[in-house]
């Protein structure tokens, strides 16, 4: 079925392939980083990340970067 | 009245009082590389009281397309940024009593440094210092504005605004093994001065006594992505940074000597013990005949040696550049310095 959602305030349609937090982030290429994951209005611990992502949910993501 | 700050305090939510305010404000900015340039000028021109900008590094032609601070002559003067800082702050603002430092800020210095500032500005380019700014100001009680950018991409979150508020550690459960830099993907000056403007804008609004809620806040200038999440059910209630039992263990570090790769390029710095103490001319004299394109002045040494350029700082700092290897460059030192 497919996913849209909001991610980081834009429109986002999920990859197919993708269907938890965790996959997302691996998508994302932020798997490896530093990152803090709000869904639907709560911050996910990272034990949740293996919550599915349903269509309309509501994502923000920040990870940390070292520049300045 | 000065004519100076008018469209200031016409600004209702600043005013009069506000602007009173900004001109008693003591400013303390960790870094006077790209975020540095520009929440500093930005202060300085908002006319605060005392800026203090601290940077260890020089201004390299790398740096100038987002350092707006910096000019040619800079790089070819060799100046380090602290002092160029400085400087050209002084020169936009001469109500500002500004102080440019060349200096490595660690574990050792940053109480001494930060002390009888009424903030901190973020503009530091890697987190381990951050976590040490992060547990100076907690002791201290006062202030960090955190900021970081690179690519397109900027975070910021103001930190110590509110008691029950979580702060850098809290955040950040672990060190991050890699974290992206100028040095790996780039950065463009928008986002330099996008996410400076966020620091600042939550600066004044802290000057001026306006309450806000602190917000984690993210932007992607290239891509139109942004984020702002409230994390204060992120506090923790045994932090080893902002609990009540802090022990603030990032200012504990014990001294030795010590190696970074800078953000931006190639280049290992080694700081030398506290100990060991450097003259300038003398060292310069020593080197004259091995080196090249030797350059000194008050505050550095700099030359080329088989293939790597130097610098030596007063403080007993050293860069070397073209290399990320830590041991290389210990060889370099070792070779120019015994």
């Amino acid at each position: 079925m497919k996913r849209t959602i909001e991610l980081n305030g834009n429109r986002y349609d999920m990859p197919a392939e993708v269907g938890n937090v965790q996959e997302l982030l691996g998508h994302l290429e932020l798997a490896e980083r530093i990152v803090i994951v709000e869904m639907n209005r709560d911050i996910l611990a990272k034990d949740a990340y293996d919550l599915p992502i349903n269509d309309r949910d509501q994502i923000e993501i920040i990870h940390f970067v070292g520049g300045g | 009245m000065s004519e100076r700050y008018s469209r200031q305090e016409l600004f209702a939510p600043i005013g009069e009082d506000g602007q009173k305010k900004i001109r008693t404000a003591s400013v303390f900015i960790l870094g006077a590389g790209a975020l540095g340039s520009s929440g500093a000028e930005m202060l300085v021109r908002a006319g605060v009281g005392r800026v203090t900008i601290v940077d260890r590094d020089i201004i390299e032609w790398t740096n100038l397309h987002r350092q707006q601070l910096y000019t040619e002559q800079d790089v070819i003067e060799q100046l380090p940024k602290a002092v160029a800082a400085e400087k050209r702050l002084t020169a936009i603002n001469s109500d500002v009593a500004i102080t440019g430092i060349v200096v490595d800020v660690t574990s050792q210095n940053v109480l001494d440094l930060m002390a009888d500032h009424d903030l901190v500005l973020d503009a530091t380019d890697n987190i381990e210092t951050r976590l040490l700014a992060n547990d100076a100001a907690l002791k201290l009680g006062i202030p960090f504005f955190m900021g970081a950018c690179v690519g397109s991409y900027g975070l910021t979150f103001p930190i110590g605004i509110q008691d029950n508020q979580p702060c850098l550690h809290c955040l950040l459960e672990t060190l991050p093994s890699q974290t992206l830099t100028c040095d790996t993907v780039g950065v463009i000056s928008p986002i330099v001065v996008t996410t400076a403007a966020r620091q600042v804008a939550d600066v004044l609004k802290y000057i001026t006594g306006t309450p806000f809620e602190p917000k984690l806040e993210s932007a992607d200038l290239w891509t139109g992505n942004r984020a702002s999440i409230g994390v204060s059910s992120m506090k923790k209630a045994g932090c080893p940074s902002c609990s009540k039992n802090a022990v603030y263990p990032f200012l504990s570090a014990h001294e030795s000597m010590k190696t970074a790769v800078l953000c931006g390029r190639d280049t290992v710095q080694l700081s030398f013990p506290k100990g060991r103490k450097f003259e300038l001319l003398p060292f310069a004299e020593s080197i004259r005949g091995t080196v090249s394109k030797l350059i000194h002045n008050p505050h550095l040494v700099a030359c080329e040696y088989s293939g790597h350029r130097i610098v030596l700082f007063r403080d007993g700092r050293m860069l070397v550049h073209g290399t990320k290897d830590v041991v290389t460059a210990k060889k370099i030192a070792a070779r120019l310095l015994g």
